[in-house]
């Protein structure tokens, strides 16, 4: 609820100011959507990097342009009208769909039997055939009934998800390196 | 206990709400804001499904959530390059409102 009215102001107040804070509430609306989700590391990092790192930006660049309120001005009736039909389409689409598929209820998450999944399994070095079973982190986590996001979300980072995270690191000092070309003064 | 109907609507109607202003302000930065929602929007799909369709140890599947960073982090990006450029646009234009960049007018 926090979420969509915070998104809703966003669209409807004229001043951007206000609607970047509103868009704050909406961000953080939508982290408490993540962790009710049991997604805990989403959610924070929704919070640090939206809310936190992204909203300052933006409100740095609206004092650094000295934007005021929008301007009292007549909008076209043509794109205003076809802007809202497409959207007005959208949702009822939405709840079409949403109404007719199959819906799926929560279940609860039984983490102590997900512990035997997380467990290493290492051949026994003293009995030949057999296997010794060796608690990790995450296994040890799920067993006192505590879900361990984050180092889930670390393992697979960075065994499964290598290639696109060095591929990503190398986007942002891209991105870096081309807003510093981009707000230097033209000198050409 | 949500559906996960329940959470896609949600997730449905901020995408709406973010295409209402993409659509329908002027205000370029106001814009790039909304843009940010409909990204936001879309996580939260992705979170809601990844929630719903447990992997085989009946955790939330994790490439869900994979997902999600790479989009955030991604998101962070285009956002400082975007509003360079809306700076580097307000600088050789004066305005920020797209209804004054005519540029391309013919």
């Amino acid at each position: 609820m926090l979420m969509l009215f915070g998104a809703a102001a966003v669209v409807l107040l004229p001043n951007p100011v206000a609607s970047a804070m509103s868009m704050v509430a909406s961000f953080v609306g939508l982290a408490g959507l993540f962790i009710g989700l049991n997604a805990y590391f989403a959610g924070i990092i929704q919070i640090l990097v939206y809310a936190g790192a992204i909203m300052v930006l933006f409100i740095f660049i609206i004092m650094l342009l000295d934007l005021n309120t929008d301007k009292k001005r007549v909008p076209k009736m043509m794109p205003l009208f076809a802007g809202l039909g497409i959207v007005i389409a959208f949702t009822i689409q939405l709840i079409g769909i949403t109404s007719t598929h199959p819906n799926r209820a929560m279940t609860e998450l039984n983490l102590p039997a997900a512990a035997e999944h997380y467990t290493n399994k290492l051949p026994d070095p003293e009995k030949p055939g057999n296997t010794l079973v060796v608690e990790t982190q995450i296994s040890k986590n799920l067993r006192n009934n505590t879900l361990p996001d984050v180092h889930l979300i670390g393992q697979s980072l960075f065994t499964q998800y290598n290639l696109p995270l060095q591929i990503l690191g190398v986007l942002l000092l891209v991105a870096t390196v081309g807003v510093v070309v981009l707000s230097k003064k033209q000198t050409l | 206990m949500p559906t996960l109907n329940q959470y896609l609507l949600v997730a449905g109607l901020l995408f709406a709400i973010g295409l209402t202003g993409v659509v329908l302000r002027r205000n370029i930065i106001v814009v790039f804001m909304c843009l940010e929602l409909m990204l936001s929007a879309a996580n939260l799909t992705l979170v809601a499904f990844s929630r719903f369709q447990p992997n085989a140890a009946g955790l939330p599947d994790i490439h869900g959530q994979m997902l999600v960073f790479f989009v955030i982090t991604v998101a962070a990006a285009e956002v400082a390059v975007g509003l360079a450029i809306i700076v580097a646009l307000y600088r050789s234009r004066q305005t920020i409102y797209t209804d004054e960049l005519t540029v391309l007018k013919g």
